[in-house]
């Protein structure tokens, strides 16, 4: 059996699938790659099952050991790691890939063939930060087990990557209390704040004023754009709470999720109106795009 | 009379009527469970009046989940027709007994609870402990009640600033609502006391002791029991 050691971890590293989700009426939300476009795409290319655990490293990545010889992949973000991304890699038994700071987005996949072979919780491997679900994030001297979830031949040539990762736009769909507010999300640009983590990102740019509206605590998903009574946005990311009282005038497309776990502090973002139609066309021609992978 | 909305291009935000809060929580449990394992449905994300309903665009359309719930509470009809079960099968409400060590460390906020009410602790701990409340939704994080029923006299407003951390079993009331932190967590609710139950542990089937439309009681643990 092969194995992953953890000689560091950088800023920090956690163990993740495509999440948990049929709990969220037990208060859990779905959790889940930051990344899901990059964790998938690594997947395809070294031959797993796309929802296999993969390392996703966070603004500086670590380095790690393969015991035995491997096929790997790193997707998402240049980490530095001095290996091509977006392609499998076969390593050699003793070899350490070792990655630093990030030269582009928030956050780079480390896939390998077989998956990362540790205990799920809840039918995922997903770590929940902040609540331990699933386990912490890796500390140095961590050994993991390399899985089984290879399931096909892994994809040695190089492929297109997706679009830019430092696209600056983020496309919404209209959210639930849009009507309470007069588009002034669209008139500005936001800066990502340092707070920002799994749970949400924090905005800071033109206050938008509250709306005089009655609102009641409700269900909340993945992506939506929150007004508190300060009016600075905030993004609800993939461990955000399940439920929320604040308005929320859009929320941010489906295709567009991976782009908010690249955004890094300080990074600049703008918010674009699109319609349903036109958000489930950009998110079917992504699938179109990572099933070339295979 | 159901309102559907368009929450994300994965999700629809399904409200009933807020004016009677005991009947629209009993809706939002009813077709959370009318929904849970179709086919394409990720998530359901119950609250006080409404459900938010998650799925796999890919495999979904807005106008199929909308058209399932249309058929589920009769959406449109002016007047919400019972949900498939309500009828067949009434299920009787089971009663979760929470048993409580209030006041002290476990309690940290009791005596400004009291303060707030104009009325002695141990009034308070009668009156917390008195009421039945009903398990409107589980939220916030893993495990955590949100309960309807506390008595009016002992709404209190949050604190000023969350603490950092609440230990796991604390009993609390924030504003007219009442609940239980079930892991640390950060918080904002007082905290009046504590519980020695596990609300919420990942191992066990299912993970969180209450669920949705449970009733529930608080127990006083005598001192000499602690």
């Amino acid at each position: 059996m092969n194995r992953i050691r953890a000689l560091s971890t950088g800023f920090q590293t956690t163990v993740q699938d495509l999440g948990r989700p049929g709990y969220a009426h037990l208060g859990v939300s779905a959790c889940g790659a930051a990344d899901a476009l990059a964790l998938r795409a690594g997947n395809l290319l070294v031959g797993n099952a796309e929802n296999a655990p993969a390392l996703e490293m966070t603004l500086v990545g670590g380095d790690f050991e393969f015991e035995a010889d491997a096929t790997i992949a790193l997707t998402g973000s240049d980490f530095g790691a001095g290996l091509p991304l977006w392609r499998a890699v076969e390593i050699k038994a003793g070899a350490v890939v070792r990655c630093g700071p990030t030269r582009a987005g928030a956050r780079c996949c480390l896939a390998v063939r077989g998956g990362v072979g540790v205990p799920k919780t809840l039918g995922s491997a997903s770590t929940h930060v902040l609540t331990g679900l699933g386990g912490r994030p890796l500390r140095a001297g961590d050994v993991l087990p390399v899985g089984e979830a290879a399931i096909r031949k892994p994809r040695l040539e190089a492929v297109r990557p997706p679009e830019s990762i430092r696209n600056p736009v983020l496309r919404v769909t209209s959210g639930p209390q849009a009507e309470w507010f007069s588009g002034e999300l669209y008139q500005a640009a936001y800066v990502v704040r340092e707070e920002s983590n799994r749970m949400g990102l924090r905005l800071r740019g033109p206050a938008i004023p509250s709306p005089p509206g009655h609102m009641l605590t409700e269900g909340a998903p993945l992506g939506a754009v929150q007004i508190p009574p300060d009016g600075q946005p905030i993004i609800l990311f993939v461990e955000h709470q399940t439920t929320g009282g604040y308005p929320k005038p859009a929320n941010v497309v489906s295709a567009d999720f991976w782009r908010l776990g690249q955004l890094r502090p300080r990074d600049e973002v703008s918010f674009e109106l699109v319609s349903l139609e036109r958000a489930l066309i950009l998110l079917r021609e992504q699938e179109e795009w990572l099933y070339t992978l295979v | 009379m159901a309102t559907i909305r368009l929450a994300s291009d994965r999700s629809l935000l399904i409200s009933f009527g807020e004016a009677v809060p005991a009947l629209a929580c009993r809706q939002a449990a009813r077709l959370t469970r009318s929904l849970e394992g179709v086919r394409g449905i990720l998530n359901l994300h119950p609250a006080y009046a409404s459900v938010l309903v998650e799925f796999d665009p890919r495999v979904r359309s807005h106008a199929e989940i909308e058209a399932l719930v249309r058929a589920e509470c009769g959406v449109g009809a002016g007047h919400a027709r019972p949900l498939a079960g309500e009828t067949a099968c009434p299920t009787k409400e089971r009663l979760v007994e929470i048993p409580v060590r209030y006041g002290g460390e476990c309690g940290p906020d009791l005596e400004d609870v009291a303060r707030h009410a104009g009325l002695p602790p141990e009034r308070v701990v009668e009156l917390h402990a008195s009421a039945s409340y009903l398990v409107c939704f589980l939220g916030f994080s893993p495990g955590f009640p949100y309960l309807d029923g506390l008595p009016p006299e002992l709404a209190t407003p949050r604190l000023p600033s969350p603490r950092k951390r609440v230990p796991a079993g604390s009993v609390a009331i924030g504003g007219s609502q009442a609940g239980v932190y079930p892991m640390d967590s950060p918080g904002g609710w007082r905290i009046i006391g504590r519980t020695p139950l596990a609300l919420f542990d990942a191992q066990a089937s299912p993970p969180a002791l209450l669920a949705m439309g449970d009733r529930v009681r608080f127990v006083p643990i005598p001192e000499e029991a602690r």
